[in-house]
């Protein structure tokens, strides 16, 4: 029983009239898990959601809680709550009711709804305030109250649809840090979904994501970063350099990529198992290119672990981007692509080292280019 | 003290013509209603001049059984048809905002007719309905007697309920009734504890609309009204027809202080709920 998941999905898809939404997908999750579901916007992840909390019927497939099939039971049965992106909190109830209110629902007696309440108002950091109606408070408290509300019930799992979406920038990494802590101390299984990959980045321990109904991968969030499995979640998660080529080399050892956008071939210290031959596409994030200055006459830096004439290409910087923590380069190498250099800023001058116009050297390890085969 | 500046680009209310204007619209919607309701202490039969103060008028108009029974009529017809008309409304406003089903867009339109087609033709349509297809018993005791002119009431009344609760329920948040759900409510409670007070206050304005509409019809009720089932305009027309005598001026008076108290007892109703229930889609 140690081993059981805790939600199932089996072979689900979701048919609304001929759109497919939800395109047989098999996933679970495991108690205690904070889970993320990513993807862009109609990616079929806020669907899975519904699905899971009753609101939707999977057109194929089941869905399984602690091993059993809830295909057929209503949302009011399920031992799950959910967080809505609205919050849809009741305006006409003051804080206090609305986070009663599933207990009620449920014949709790009064003096351990009371109880509970006030532990759950504790818990969301909004003590003293259950007699607020809910236009009394800003958005950031709502979604405390929604939260509340959810947590109250005890769930075996807490959906959360877009939790940070509504919020401005500085509360939404408040919440962040928040909704972690909460997730460790009250140690239910949360499920997120969200389009913002840098919050499934922060806050899940593993993430599916998904496109156009179909789940890509599921991995750790450095998995998914480091070891992207197609195209389609390298360049969604982060940035990403894409070269398009064929494996010219692949030994157990190292393996060589000759990209027709490369004057040079890319060297990888691994063997890659890959269709010989076959088109592969080597992605290289832009923060592991280092960028050197370029020198007249001088030789290409060559960081060690690469043969010389290999991972080190010379281009002009077209344009630069200040982020204050680190600016983003955009280098024209031969043949007219451009290549995108993340370069932190380390000291008070580093991005006045390198100016527009002016030809430089990318260079990269063997170890960082990530190859994909779709 | 420096002369006042002149208004500005917006300020309306401070250039003469709109003030003139303001008066005028002021004087046209108050004046007949004042000399109306000042006429009725007017100790004159012919009702044309002022002679001096009494309240006699009022002692007549109570006193008068006909028209008492007159305004005891509308006032019963008013409330039951009003009752129907709401729920029967609001029911319609519920499954065209809910439910998508064959003939919705018919049932849509048709039920926008009552109201766009003119007074006179429902009213004869109504007498032709109770005369041919189906006559309403004869000689039923009373408040049954008023059956015909309560069902004709209803129909023209209760779109307005619908249309009124159906712009209502466009600000519902479906979330919140997903969230009720979430939180283990059944379908019943969720509507109850949801879906109704999100409602309400639109649910008073139809209640509203719907009882100044069925108190004061005169058109439809002349139509379906019998001998034995007469209403206080019915009444009042018939009064009229030999002269316009100070017991009508009285009576009328009762009636428009009648309804504007309900009106504002309603206003604040709705003001107290709308305070709370307000906020639809709140954080999107």
């Amino acid at each position: 029983m140690t081993n059981q998941p805790i939600i199932t999905f089996e072979n689900v898809t979701k048919r609304f009239g001929k759109m497919v939404a939800v395109d047989n997908v098999s996933l679970s999750v495991e108690e205690g898990e904070f889970f993320s579901l990513l993807g862009p916007s109609g990616c079929g992840k806020t669907t899975l959601l519904r699905m899971l909390a009753g609101f939707e019927t999977p057109t194929e497939g089941r869905i399984l809680i602690d091993g059993q099939d809830i295909s057929n039971v209503p949302p009011n049965k399920r031992p799950v709550n959910m967080v809505f992106q609205s919050y849809a909190v009741f305006p006409h109830m003051s804080v206090a009711d609305n986070v009663a209110y599933g207990l009620k629902v449920d014949r709790t007696p009064a003096a351990e709804i009371k109880r509970r309440v006030e532990e759950a108002l504790e818990l969301v950091q909004l003590g003293g305030l259950g007699d607020r109606k809910p236009d009394q408070l800003s958005g950031g408290q709502r979604q405390r109250v929604a939260l509340a509300r959810a947590l109250i019930k005890r769930p075996r799992v807490l959906l959360l649809d877009e939790p940070l979406s509504a919020l401005d920038a500085k509360l939404r990494e408040q919440m962040r840090t928040e909704l972690c802590t909460l997730q460790e101390k009250v140690g239910i299984t949360f499920i997120m979904v969200t389009h913002d990959q840098d919050e499934a980045l922060a806050l899940a321990s593993r993430c599916a994501v998904m496109n156009r109904g179909v789940l890509k991968q599921v991995a750790t969030p450095s998995d998914l970063y480091e070891f992207p499995n197609s195209r389609f979640v390298a360049d969604f998660i982060g940035s990403v350099n894409l070269f398009e080529g064929v494996l010219a080399v692949d030994e157990p050892s190292h393996a060589v990529i000759r990209s027709p956008d490369l004057p040079i071939d890319i060297f990888l210290d691994h063997g890659v198992t890959g269709p010989r031959g076959g088109t592969v596409w080597a992605a290289i994030r832009p923060e592991k290119i280092e960028l050197h200055k370029k020198v007249e006459g001088g030789e290409p830096p060559n960081l060690g672990d690469a043969p010389k004439g290999t991972n080190a290409v010379a281009g002009i910087i077209r344009h630069e981007a200040y982020l204050g923590g680190s600016s983003v380069y955009e280098v024209e190498i031969a043949g007219g692509r451009r290549v995108k250099v993340h370069r932190s800023n380390l000291t008070r001058w580093d991005q006045e080292d390198f100016k527009l116009g002016e030809t430089v050297w990318l260079c990269w390890h063997a170890c960082s280019p990530a190859v994909l085969l779709s | 003290m420096a002369k006042r500046s002149a208004p500005g680009p917006l300020e309306y209310l401070r250039r003469w013509q709109m003030q003139a204007w303001l008066a005028a619209v002021a004087i046209f919607l108050y004046a007949p209603l004042i000399a109306l309701m000042a006429f009725s202490f007017n100790d004159s039969r012919r009702n044309i001049v002022w002679k001096g103060f009494t309240l006699k008028y009022y002692d007549k108009a109570f006193h008068d059984t006909s028209l008492i029974e007159a305004f005891s009529n509308s006032l019963t017809i008013a409330a039951i048809s009003t009752v129907i008309s709401v729920a029967l409304g609001a029911m319609v406003a519920l499954a065209l905002w809910r439910f998508r089903f064959p003939g919705k867009t018919v049932l849509d339109g048709a039920l926008a007719l009552p109201i766009v087609v003119p007074e006179i033709c429902m009213g004869v349509a109504m007498l032709v309905f109770f005369a041919r297809v189906m006559p309403w018993p004869q000689g039923m005791v009373w408040p049954l007697n008023l059956g015909a002119i309560i069902i004709s009431h209803v129909s023209f009344s209760f779109p307005f309920v619908a249309v009124v609760v159906r712009a209502r329920m466009t600000s519902f948040n479906r979330e919140m009734e997903e969230a009720a759900r979430d939180l283990g409510a059944g379908e019943w409670r969720t509507i109850m504890d949801v879906i109704l007070p999100h409602m309400a206050p639109s649910l008073v304005a139809g209640a509203l609309l719907a009882f100044t509409l069925s108190l004061d019809d005169f058109v439809i009720t002349f139509f379906t009204a019998g001998p034995d089932t007469v209403t206080f305009p019915v009444k009042v027309y018939s009064m009229v027809r030999f002269s316009v005598t100070p017991e009508v001026n009285a009576a009328s008076t009762i009636l428009i202080v009648l309804t504007v108290i309900l009106t504002a007892a309603a206003l604040k109703l709705q003001g107290n709920t709308a305070a709370t229930a307000g906020h639809g889609g709140d954080g999107k």
